[in-house]
């Protein structure tokens, strides 16, 4: 009964993680909007595993292990860029750009 | 009743949602996204994942965003500066993007299961009150999902072995 709330209520938010994505220069800012999509398609699986059955819930520790490993390694790219670059802004990364 | 608290926890997470991407200071942001993610975990309670709820509130909102907390204050990157948003050109063309999105997705809302994969109703619930809230996560988890919790496990290790040697000076 509350399924196509909560699948509207993800929509949105994938949404708002998309275009913050699109707006932001600052990399750790669309990291963060990366945990905010994730976290959408969280609430999607929780949404569905009431009607369909408990692996819903399974799937979003899968999620998580992954949100974590990813937030792991992200940072650590960005401080590494940091280091070369002393800012964190997308505008500084065009190392593979040609001109 | 839980509809009007479903809404209430939404209407919460959708407006501090935004108000993150739109923060100029990345501690604004980050902490305005701690509130969605609250907000979250209570929309989890309501949709009868009590457990998952916890875990988001341990894992997302306590480990995943004071380690983003740590590397923007070790970085110095909360002092104000030029704003990060793009001009309007890009702005425009991001909400445009964003509102097809949207569009394609709003579908959503009024979508319906069929009925033959569907479980009856209350299924979950006794799952639930029979073998308790972690059970009902745990017996799925090693069980039929044993392998890939073990691939997990194998990602994690591959994950802290990057992140120590991208973020070392010198191995």
């Amino acid at each position: 009964m509350l399924l196509n709330p909560a699948l509207l209520i993800s929509a949105v938010l994938f949404t708002i993680g998309v275009a913050g994505v699109l707006f932001r220069r600052n990399a750790i800012v669309i990291f963060m909007c990366v945990e905010l999509m994730l976290n959408a398609v969280n609430l999607t699986f929780v949404a569905l595993a009431q009607n369909l059955g408990m692996g819903g819930q399974v799937f979003v520790f899968f999620v998580m292990a992954v949100a974590a490993a990813e937030a792991a390694v992200g940072l650590a790219i960005i401080l590494a860029v940091y280091r070369h670059k002393q800012s964190v802004s997308l505008q500084n990364m065009n190392l593979l750009k040609d001109g | 009743m839980t509809a009007t608290f479903f809404w209430i926890f939404g209407g919460i997470a959708i407006g501090s949602a935004l108000l993150c991407i739109t923060r100029r200071n990345p501690i604004a942001s980050a902490l305005w996204l701690v509130v969605t993610l609250f907000a979250l975990a209570a929309l989890f309670v309501l949709l009868d994942a009590q457990f998952i709820a916890v875990l988001q509130v341990l894992v997302y909102a306590g480990a995943i965003m004071v380690l983003f907390l740590f590397v923007i204050m070790l970085l110095n990157l909360g002092r104000p500066g030029p704003t990060d948003i793009k001009g309007p050109v890009g702005l425009l063309t991001g909400a445009a993007l964003a509102g097809a999105l949207l569009f394609q997705l709003k579908v959503l809302g009024q979508t319906t299961l069929p009925s033959g994969i569907q479980l009856p109703p209350g299924t979950v619930a006794a799952i639930q009150q029979q073998q308790g809230i972690v059970g009902s996560v745990a017996n799925p988890l090693f069980g039929a999902y044993l392998i890939p919790f073990e691939i997990a496990s194998v990602l994690l290790l591959a994950a802290i072995v990057g992140a120590v040697v991208l973020a070392k000076r010198k191995l």
